[in-house]
Parts: C-alpha cells; sequence; structure tokens
C-alpha cells in the first residue's frame, strides 16, 4: 500500500538527499546517516517514536501529537523524552478524539508542524528510529511535510509490529501450524503483544506513552528472540 | 518543557516510600527514570559490582540472594531494590535475578540521594523499612523503634497472680482455672526461700505442670500446702532483658515460666507460650548446641557458625544491643561449656570459684572480633601451694578453648591464666579497695575493664557481691571517680578542629577510623564512669544510660543523644564487619571514610560531636575533684 519506494542502501540515499534537499532542516537531517547497517543492535542509538491522528488516511488526514523517547538496548531515557501537540490542517474528527482525546481547546495554542519540523528532526539525526506499525508513522510523516514545505522524508524504521508478526509466523510454520489447524490469529496491536512479554498495560493512544510502550515492546522482543549482537540491518527497513 | 510521563508517575504515587511525595516531586522522579525489560532468570545485579541506580519492579517478579545463595527477598510489582547497595559504597549487596519477565523502573543514584535527605520518611523506609532495617539517623525516635518491643517486659500482659506458701494446691488448681492462667507467683517467707536465682528472690512459683505431675500424679491431698509442690529453682529475669534471653533460660534451665523482675519485684510471669510468636533466632540454636559438645574441637567447629549468626542478626534487623547479648550469650556459653569440659577433664574443683567474664563480654556488648578478657574468684580457703595446680590447669583449657574458638588471647595479659588474677574473694575486695581508695591514673588505665565483671560459672552470687561493694565504694569516692573520667578522656573522637574526620596516621590502618578505640570503647568508657558514681546496677551501657538519665545526673536529652550515637557508631561497626564477612575478609574495626555512603559519613559525624560534647561534660562534672588528689 505504500507509495514509497524503499531503498536498498539507506547510507547512499543519505547522502543523495542531503545534496538535493532543499529545506535546511531536512538537508541537515540527511547530514547526519544512519548507523553503519552491520552495526550490532547493541551499539545502535535508537528513539522510539509515536504520532496520534485525525484519521488512518495520510492524504485526508494529519498529525495531532507526536511522542518521541531515545533508548538503546538496555535503558530507555525518560528525561531526554519529547511529547509536541501539533494544530493539524485537516479537521479533527470526532472518531479519533474519542481515541487520543484530543480535543480542540486542546490544540488551541498548540503550533503548526512546520514550526517545529526542526526540532523534531534534530531529536532523530543519527538514531535509529523504532515505531509500531511503521506505515502510520512512515506515510503521514512524509505527506505532512510534503504538504507543509514540499518535499517529503524518508528514513530506516524498525517496526515492533512487522517484527512480531515475523516471529510468529515462524512459530506457525513450525511447530504450531502443524498442531493448531486452522491457524490461530495472533493479535498484533501494541497492547497484546507487551502483554505477551509480561509488560504492563499501559495509557493507549497518547504519543509519548505509546513510544515508552513501543521501546519498552523492542527490547522484550530483543531478549526473548534476538541476540544483542544481530546487525541493524536484520532490523530496520 | 519537560513533558510527563503520567503512566510512570501515576504507578509511583501508588507505590510506598513514593506514595508520600508532593506531586511536582513525582513527576521530576517518573522524568528522571530509565526503564529496563530483563527476561526470565537473568541476572539483573552481580554481588560486588557497582550499582547507580534505584531499581523498582514495574511488572515481573526479581529474587534478591545472599552471598551464598540463600534467598533473602523476592519482590514483584511495587517492591524497591538496591536501595542496600547505594547506601553501602554503591557497590551491590545482594544479587538479583529476574525470575519472570520483568519491566524495571531505573532511578539515578544522584535523585536517590537527593531524596533521602530532603524527606525523611523517604529516608527511613530504605534505611529503616529495608529487611537490613539501617539504623542511620542518630536522632531516631524510639517510641517508634521496635526493637525496644522486643524486651520481655512487652510480652507481659497482666499482673502476676499472687498465692501464699501456705495456700492449698487445690486453691492454686482454682485460681489459674478461674484466670485461665498457667502459672502463679508463690510468696514465701524469707528465711524459706531455697531459691537459686539471679536475685535470690522471695518466692517461687508454681505452674500447671507442677500440680499434675507432683500433685495429682501422685496422688496428693487437695489441701497440701502449695510449697510443698513448688519449682525448687526459680529463675528470674530482669524487665529489661530481651525476649531473646528469656528463650535461652527456658532452654538452659529446661522449664516454660520466668518471674520477671523489676527492682527487685515481680511484676509478671512469662511463660513459654508468650515468645512464640517471637520468631526463634539462629543463635538460640548455637547456644543449644554449644552445650551439646563434648571437645575443644568438637566446639571449634560450632564457633565457625558464630560468624554467620551475626550475619544474620543484622539481616533480621537487630539492633546492637540485641547483637551485642546474643554475642555475649554465645561467649558465655562456650566460657561455661569449656569450664564443664574442663571438670570432667580433671575432677571436681578442691574449693569453690567463680568464673569472671570481664569487658564488653560482661556488658553484653560482645561483637565479633573479640579477646577473651577474664578471670578467677576463688573460696577464702584457697591454698596456692595445694590448690593452684587445678585452677592454673583448668585456666589454661579454658582460654586455649576459647582461642581454639575465636576468642584471641588477651594483649594485655588480662586472663585467668595470668597468677595475678586469680584472686580469693577477700583478695579481691582489697585489690578493688585499693584502686577505688588510692586511685592513680597508670594503674587505673589498665584496670577499667575489671569494672565491668559478671561471674559467668560456678558462684556466681559471689560476682553479685563483689559487684555490690564495687558500687558502694566508687559512688562514695570522688577522687576515684575523677581519675577514671580523667582515663575515659584519653581516648577522643577522630574529629579534627573542622570537624572533619582525622584518620589513624600509622600502621595497617592507615587513612582509617577506628571505630571502637574512637567511638564505641570511649562511649562506654563515659558511660561506665557516670554509671559508677549513681551506684547503678546495669552493667550493659544502654541500660547504664538509662539508670543515670533516671538519676537525673545529665539532662534527658543528652542521655538520648549518647543512647543513638552509641547505637549509631556500633551499627556502623557492626555492618562493616558484616561486610568484610561476607566478603570473606578478617573483619575488623577499622572503616575507611571513603567508603561510607554520604548518609553514614554525615551520621556518623554527627555522633561523634555527640560524644566529643559528652566528654567536655565529664571533664566538667568531675573536675572539681581534682583538687583533692
Amino acid at each position: 500500500m505504500s507509495l514509497l519506494k524503499i531503498p536498498d542502501d539507506w547510507k547512499a540515499y543519505f547522502q543523495q538527499q542531503a545534496a538535493t534537499a532543499q529545506h535546511s532542516a531536512l538537508k541537515n537531517f540527511y547530514h547526519h546517516p544512519p548507523v553503519d547497517q552491520q552495526t550490532a543492535i547493541n551499539k545502535t542509538p535508537l528513539v522510539a517514536m509515536d504520532f496520534e491522528t485525525t484519521g488512518l488516511n495520510p492524504s485526508k488526514d494529519d498529525i495531532v501529537s507526536v511522542g518521541l523517547i531515545p533508548f538503546d538496548a538496555h535503558r530507555i531515557y525518560c528525561r531526554d523524552s519529547q511529547h509536541w501537540l501539533i494544530k493539524p490542517q485537516k479537521p479533527l474528527t470526532e472518531d479519533s478524539v474519542v481515541i487520543h482525546g484530543i480535543r480542540h481547546t486542546d490544540l488551541a495554542t498548540a503550533p503548526d508542524l512546520e514550526a517545529i519540523i526542526e526540532e523534531i528532526l534534530s531529536c532523530l539525526e543519527g538514531k535509529t528510529v523504532v515505531v509500531h506499525y511503521r506505515t502510520i508513522e512512515r506515510e503521514f510523516f512524509n505527506q505532512a511535510l510534503i504538504n507543509r514545505i514540499g518535499e517529503g522524508v524518508l528514513f530506516p524504521l524498525i517496526d515492533t509490529m512487522d517484527l512480531e508478526a515475523k516471529i510468529y509466523s515462524h512459530y506457525y510454520e513450525g511447530f504450531l501450524k502443524r498442531t493448531f489447524s486452522p491457524r490461530r490469529r495472533v493479535s498484533l496491536r501494541l497492547a497484546a503483544c507487551r502483554e505477551r512479554y509480561g509488560l504492563p498495560a499501559y495509557t493507549p493512544h497518547h504519543a509519548l506513552i505509546d513510544a515508552l510502550a513501543t521501546a519498552e515492546l523492542f527490547q522484550a522482543q530483543l531478549a526473548h528472540h534476538f541476540s544483542l549482537k544481530d546487525p541493524i540491518q536484520k532490523f530496520w527497513r | 518543557m519537560q513533558p510527563e510521563i503520567m503512566d510512570i508517575r501515576e504507578f509511583l504515587s501508588t507505590i510506598t516510600p513514593f506514595d508520600h511525595l508532593p506531586d511536582n516531586i513525582l513527576s521530576d522522579i517518573a522524568n528522571q527514570i530509565e526503564v529496563s525489560y530483563v527476561r526470565k532468570d537473568q541476572v539483573i545485579l552481580e554481588h560486588g559490582a557497582a550499582i547507580n541506580d534505584l531499581y523498582i519492579v514495574r511488572s515481573g517478579a526479581v529474587e534478591l540472594h545472599h552471598r551464598d545463595g540463600h534467598l533473602y527477598d523476592r519482590m514483584s510489582s511495587g517492591g524497591i531494590f538496591g536501595q542496600m547497595g547505594l547506601l553501602l559504597n554503591k557497590r551491590v549487596r545482594y544479587p538479583a535475578v529476574a525470575k519472570e519477565d520483568t519491566l524495571l523502573y531505573c532511578l539515578p543514584d544522584s535523585m536517590f540521594f537527593d531524596l533521602c535527605s530532603e524527606y525523611d520518611h523517604f529516608a527511613d523506609f530504605v534505611e529503616v523499612d529495608s529487611r537490613q532495617r539501617l539504623r542511620n539517623a542518630v536522632d531516631v525516635n524510639t517510641d517508634s523503634n521496635d526493637f525496644s518491643t522486643s524486651k520481655v517486659k512487652s510480652l507481659l500482659l497482666k499482673e502476676p497472680l499472687k498465692i501464699q506458701a501456705n495456700d492449698s494446691i487445690q486453691l492454686a488448681a482454682q485460681l489459674m482455672a478461674k484466670e485461665s492462667t498457667s502459672a502463679l507467683l508463690v510468696e514465701i517467707l524469707p528465711d524459706v526461700a531455697s531459691c537459686e536465682a539471679y536475685n535470690a528472690p522471695a518466692y517461687g512459683i508454681v505452674t500447671d505442670w507442677d500440680l499434675t505431675s507432683k500433685a495429682l500424679a501422685v496422688g496428693m491431698s487437695h489441701d497440701t500446702p502449695v510449697s510443698q509442690i513448688i519449682s525448687e529453682k526459680v529463675v528470674a529475669l530482669d524487665q529489661n532483658d530481651y525476649v531473646y534471653e528469656a528463650m535461652l533460660a527456658m532452654l538452659r534451665h529446661n522449664i516454660s515460666h520466668l518471674p520477671i523482675i523489676k527492682n527487685d519485684v515481680p511484676i509478671g510471669i512469662l511463660a513459654d507460650t508468650d515468645i512464640i510468636r517471637y520468631e526463634s533466632q539462629n543463635s538460640l540454636l548455637i547456644v543449644n548446641s554449644i552445650f551439646h559438645q563434648n571437645s575443644v574441637n568438637e566446639l571449634q567447629e560450632i564457633s565457625e557458625q558464630v560468624k554467620h549468626c551475626f550475619v544474620r542478626m543484622i539481616d533480621e534487623d537487630s539492633n546492637s544491643h540485641m547483637i551485642g547479648t546474643a554475642m555475649a550469650v554465645i561467649g558465655k556459653s562456650f566460657k561455661q561449656r569449656l569450664l564443664e569440659l574442663a571438670e570432667l577433664e580433671f575432677g571436681p574443683p578442691p574449693v569453690p570459684y567463680c568464673f569472671l567474664a570481664l569487658g564488653s563480654m560482661a556488658r553484653d556488648e560482645q561483637l565479633i572480633v573479640t579477646d577473651q578478657d577474664n578471670a578467677l574468684i576463688l573460696d577464702n580457703q584457697f591454698e596456692p601451694d595445694k590448690h593452684d595446680v587445678y585452677f592454673s590447669k583448668l585456666a589454661k583449657f579454658v582460654s586455649d578453648g576459647l582461642a581454639a574458638c575465636g576468642y584471641r588471647y588477651c594483649s594485655g595479659d588480662i586472663m585467668a591464666t595470668n597468677s595475678k588474677w586469680r584472686k580469693t574473694y577477700q583478695q579481691w575486695e582489697a585489690c578493688f579497695e585499693e584502686w577505688i581508695e588510692n586511685p592513680n591514673p597508670q594503674a587505673l588505665l589498665n584496670s577499667s575493664i575489671f569494672f565491668d565483671l559478671e561471674g559467668v560459672w560456678g558462684e556466681t552470687q559471689w560476682s553479685i557481691n563483689l559487684n555490690k561493694f564495687i558500687r558502694r565504694k566508687a559512688s562514695e569516692s570522688p577522687r576515684f571517680l575523677a581519675c577514671l573520667a580523667r582515663n575515659a578522656l584519653n581516648r577522643t573522637p577522630p574529629l579534627g578542629f573542622f570537624k572533619n574526620f582525622v584518620m589513624e596516621s600509622d600502621g595497617d590502618h592507615k587513612h582509617s577510623i577506628n571505630l571502637k578505640r574512637r567511638g564505641t570503647a570511649p562511649i562506654a568508657d563515659l558511660i561506665r564512669v557516670h554509671a559508677l558514681a549513681i551506684a547503678s546496677q546495669s552493667r550493659n551501657s544502654f541500660n547504664r544510660l538509662e539508670d543515670i538519665i533516671d538519676s537525673g545526673m545529665i539532662p534527658a536529652e543528652r542521655g538520648h543523644d549518647l543512647k543513638n550515637a552509641l547505637e549509631f557508631i556500633s551499627m556502623v561497626r557492626i555492618r562493616h564487619q558484616a561486610l568484610d564477612i561476607e566478603a570473606g575478609m578478617e573483619p575488623d574495626n577499622s572503616i575507611e571514610p571513603d567508603n561510607l555512603s554520604g548518609f553514614e559519613r554525615r551520621n556518623l559525624k554527627d555522633a561523634f560531636k555527640i560524644l566529643s560534647n559528652a566528654q567536655n561534660f565529664l571533664k566538667y562534672r568531675y573536675q572539681g575533684n581534682k583538687m583533692n588528689l
């Protein structure tokens, strides 16, 4: 469903974008390429990111909040977390208010995304971004920038939902597939994934809390299914 | 502006010790948290490793272990750990392992120490409420101190029920049935008293077991006087003795009821059922097994366990008084068993004698690193030519046995093996009389240890009499007290002009502080002077202090401060010995201030200041008598 073409070589892509990007914040962002694809996951600086949006369609809906929290394979650093409310350029639908709880009045003094693009991108510089269900963050971020500054943004993402799906498909192809037929679906929702790793229930649909929840989930997936020495290319897309 | 992670703040607000903190502080804490996920069976903290965080279990389960692998604690969501390590040199004290998949919130040490110094109840919780129960703060409020509740007086529920010696056994049974009690106090006229007890009380005790076994079983008539069946031996305890000592007395004498006395008057009867609630201490088992060993070698094996027992008592929240008492009881038990074995080997003594414990053992302030200080009182019929061979052999047997069990020979040769310290009762009185009436600072310097004496074997009544003699003489001799006071000022706390620590400047322990020489010993010395001045019957420094406060000799507040200072310095000393033991090192009395946590350092300085002030007071209080010298 993605219209974006994912490059094979992120380093080369960043180099090329650094040369062609027009907006200064974007140019600066691309000047800090992600780590080498062979870098071990426990040596990679990470940042968990989550958006709340007015709906699910990137071309019709917009971002209303962004949560960021830096972390690594061992620790999640709350003191460096960030949370922004953003005034969307698309109407705040009643359905979405029910989900994320952000109302018009909450956004009265909120800035437009354009005013904080530089700040957000500087928090992502040189780090590998971790999300739960990459389509939302990737498509929305790209579209929101196109709408405002005329050019989009693209960077590698680790998707905990995708990892979880792969972990479970692997299980199904093996023992479970033969034992439990027809296949039982495993929920890939953030809360359901977390529960499987013994992680506590957090408030859902708050960008910062979801970012924290995603960071914890990724640490748990690493602890259970991967080696800390695995190269980053095994995780990102 | 820092965004707030409300889920973390909300969680912290529900758990102790964070639940009483103001909202803005909770938000600050939540923002400082680092989160970490650990998988089941993963090691979180390794013993001795550096530790820089307080850990809060958000979900899952964590087990803490002793270094020997024994489980120390197990905690789930809301549990905190790592505070012991942070408070003690920032090294991991108890290794931690995740027993389930676990999410941890880690609070950086800088914030932890800020919270400790800003919020008393936070500090109290992490120090006092940990199982270790560090009694760190000098100004501990004794009302909220759990340890005082473990004295025997706290277990007494009611006044003792009394009956006359010539009342009938049926009346006794009726009274017991009516009051549903298992023992009665029997008042005996003094000339009938045949009780062997600490203070020879003029009463006996009759229990339901006496009625069953001595009366009912043999078909005794209902109107037989109670005096016919009362227990022959009455072992009484003082109200300030610990519950623990009551259990020891019951075990040792195979009895189930103990009269508890206050100022020679019985105030209640403690039954074994009263103390079932009281958790048994491991040291009890040691004492019990000491009396079942049949050779010095076997005793030596048992003595290995004493160290573990010491460490365990600290882990079980014991205060310094309880630990000091337990260690002293264990030490006395070794002496008693060695003397029993010596008498088996050399035959019964040619004349009666009393074996004395001196110094810390007599004061119930013994710790793990200790010299053996002992002496012998011999019967006045003692004839050196005929009898001394026996007592010199006996003393050597006990002294060598004690050395084998870890009680070092006394460097000052204050031991019964030294013929100088084997005297008849009359000679001892004369000796003390000489010390007291013609005091000479130099002579007293080496003999102040004799002013804390306790009979542990044989004719123990002699030691009681000798103590009485000393109390009477000493309290009437201002010159002697002035001399003793001057000696008590010889050892000063290690505080410099600017109230910084002054380190030892030579020897193996350069750059360290000897907490015994510079702390607990000078406090015990100055307390002894006041105690002798008021003719206190107590030997333990804490009990002496209570007597001193009661007498009005020093203001209650100062006495209270001094008590806390002694407790605090003792506990630092004890804890550091325990750490040495756990690290497999030989424990000693020295600490390096660099190894103290900020909290310990601060309070230790306060405690030394209190000692310094108390010494100034001592100088002032007894100086007037200098002129009479």
